[in-house]
């Protein structure tokens, strides 16, 4: 299978790998996917929890060229995003901006459940770090 | 040294130069039927077939009568599996073959099972080998046939044939065996190993594609088959159709060549894939080789690197031409069977690649391939969130994993 530019390019440069710090309030994590389906994506967001703008995203994964391509983009795309801008991001923009092939759209499902389910890890942890802003009733 | 490096030579071979000269004049000047028994040219065509056919029957022990051509192993594992069916099937209908077979039997077998058939998929120890007891007690006085592959496509592994011969002798049921990858490769002889019938194909062993044969029992027994494709009568009757005089002799060149060569170059590619192995196995940690290095074809690898998807390591060696069992690579999206039947896990099964080395690779070939895998494996586990989790100590069979059935 022929691999588009920006596949190759995302791929042979990954944006922002790495990992951020699991136990920071500020950190929310996100790992989808599983070993024996052949892709493992780890993506974190380091959001302000001043501004709700996230500042800072990484990635690890475990999968094919294209699910390495769709979380590397997904990492450029959470950059500077609040992070209810975060929770729109669709997979068909990954599809679009990748020039991903229909065998390979799985990929970028995968990294938008991954955007998912590292802000819901970091909403998670702010409600519990911080009691006092759970909404009250008048 | 030129780029790309071709080691997928379980796929296909190039054609060795001496098998392309020995074919030419058969494309133009002699280009005559060879069943045309009224003329030169006729003949002419049909001296150089039944040169070749000696050429083929000598390599494997047997005589040239058996040799009947056939367009490649695929229709040569459909004539030799459904022509038995269909002649022996007063006498039985259950046929035995493996888990590990090529898709050319699998699938030939499962149509089989459609028009009344049983059969026995026999698994494999977790070296790639069948079990002889297994075997043994999964004849029936229903069983016609015994299909068991001499080496494994995918991880190289030579089964114990010659036992299986002595078996299936003293049961009194045929045996076919798909030697595909072994036959030019390690020495393969009809009569010691007591097969009545064996799938070829010249592609595998550098000649050209498209030609095949299967080697059909003449004595001891007389072994029959039905025609699957009817016509002329050609082929003893076995298999109807002008025969393809250019990749025959092309076939019978490379089996003379491969009879003359194959001591010096097995040693040789043995050599290769030791010192690739070696190599991998000192430079990475967590490298797992996949089915039994003893009952090996000299040639095959097939290894596992963790934590690391095998499309992806594809992508990272692109001038090397290599395989995966992962999903990704696969036109099923399922990682390969073989290493499933083996019991190596899916996620192993993903991070396999197989290694065919062939006989125009060279060691600075070989040290490249080294040197690049190693590179590509390391650059990928830097990326990779299992391999940082295995480094931290974390049991991965013991994650929840959040996965979709995606595929």
């Amino acid at each position: 299978m022929a691999y588009s530019e920006k596949v190759l390019d995302h791929y042979n440069n990954p944006r922002n790998v790495g990992s951020l710090d699991k136990a920071d309030p500020n950190v929310g994590t996100g790992m989808v996917g599983a070993p024996e389906c052949g892709d493992v994506m780890k993506l974190q967001v380091k959001v302000n929890p001043e501004t709700g703008v996230i500042e800072d995203a990484k990635f690890k994964t475990f999968g094919c060229g294209s699910a390495i391509a769709s979380s590397s983009l997904a990492t450029e795309m959470l950059k500077g995003k609040t992070v209810d801008e975060a929770l729109a991001i669709k997979n068909t923009e990954l599809v679009n901006e990748l020039s991903l092939p229909p065998v390979k759209i799985h990929c970028s499902v995968l990294a938008e459940d991954a955007i998912k389910a590292a802000i819901a890890d970091y909403k998670k942890k702010q409600s519990v770090a911080t009691p006092a802003a759970a909404p009250t009733l008048a | 040294m030129k780029l790309p490096i071709y080691l997928d030579n379980h796929a296909t071979t190039p054609m060795d130069p001496r098998v392309l000269q020995a074919m030419l004049p058969y494309f133009t000047e002699r280009f005559g039927n060879a069943a045309s028994r009224n003329h030169a040219f006729g003949w002419e065509a049909e001296e150089a077939v039944e040169k070749a056919r000696g050429q083929i029957a000598s390599l494997i022990g047997a005589t040239a009568k058996e040799i009947i051509f056939t367009s490649g192993a695929t229709e040569s594992n459909n004539l030799a599996l459904k022509g038995v069916a269909e002649m022996y099937a007063e006498r039985g209908n259950h046929i035995i073959t493996v888990a590990t077979e090529h898709k050319a039997v699998l699938d030939t077998c499962k149509k089989l099972e459609k028009h009344g058939c049983k059969v026995t998929y026999l698994p494999v120890r977790p070296d790639g080998l069948v079990d002889l007891d297994q075997l043994r007690d999964a004849i029936t006085d229903k069983t016609i046939l015994v299909s068991v592959m001499y080496a494994n496509n995918e991880i190289g592994v030579i089964q114990p044939i010659a036992e299986i011969g002595k078996l299936c002798k003293e049961r009194g049921v045929l045996f076919h065996t798909d030697g595909v990858q072994a036959v030019g490769k390690i020495p393969v002889n009809v009569q010691r190993d007591n097969l009545d019938l064996m799938s070829l194909t010249a592609h595998k062993i550098y000649g050209p594609k498209g030609v095949g044969a299967l080697y059909v029992r003449r004595r001891n027994p007389r072994v029959q088959l039905t025609a699957q494709i009817d016509g002329g009568g050609h082929e003893r009757g076995m298999r109807s159709g002008t025969l393809n005089t250019p990749g025959i002799v092309g076939f019978g060149e490379a089996c003379a060549i491969c009879e003359k060569e194959m001591s010096e170059e097995s040693a040789r590619l043995r050599a290769m894939r030791d010192r690739l192995k070696e190599t991998l196995e000192r430079e990475l940690d967590e490298v797992f080789i996949n089915g039994s290095m003893d009952h090996r074809l000299p040639h095959n690898l097939n290894m596992s690197f963790a934590y690391v998807e095998g499309e992806s390591l594809l992508m990272g060696i692109n001038d090397i031409a290599v395989s995966s069992g992962s999903a990704c690579t696969s036109a099923t999206l399922e990682p390969s069977y073989v290493l499933k039947a083996l019991g190596v896990g899916d996620d192993l099964a993903h991070t396999s690649i197989r290694f065919g080395i062939g006989r125009f690779n060279t060691d600075e070939e070989i040290d490249y391939v080294a040197h690049r895998m190693v590179e590509a494996v390391r650059k990928l586990r830097d990326l990779s969130p299992l391999y940082e989790m295995a480094k931290e100590g974390i049991d991965l069979s013991k994650v929840e994993w959040v996965a979709e059935a995606h595929h």
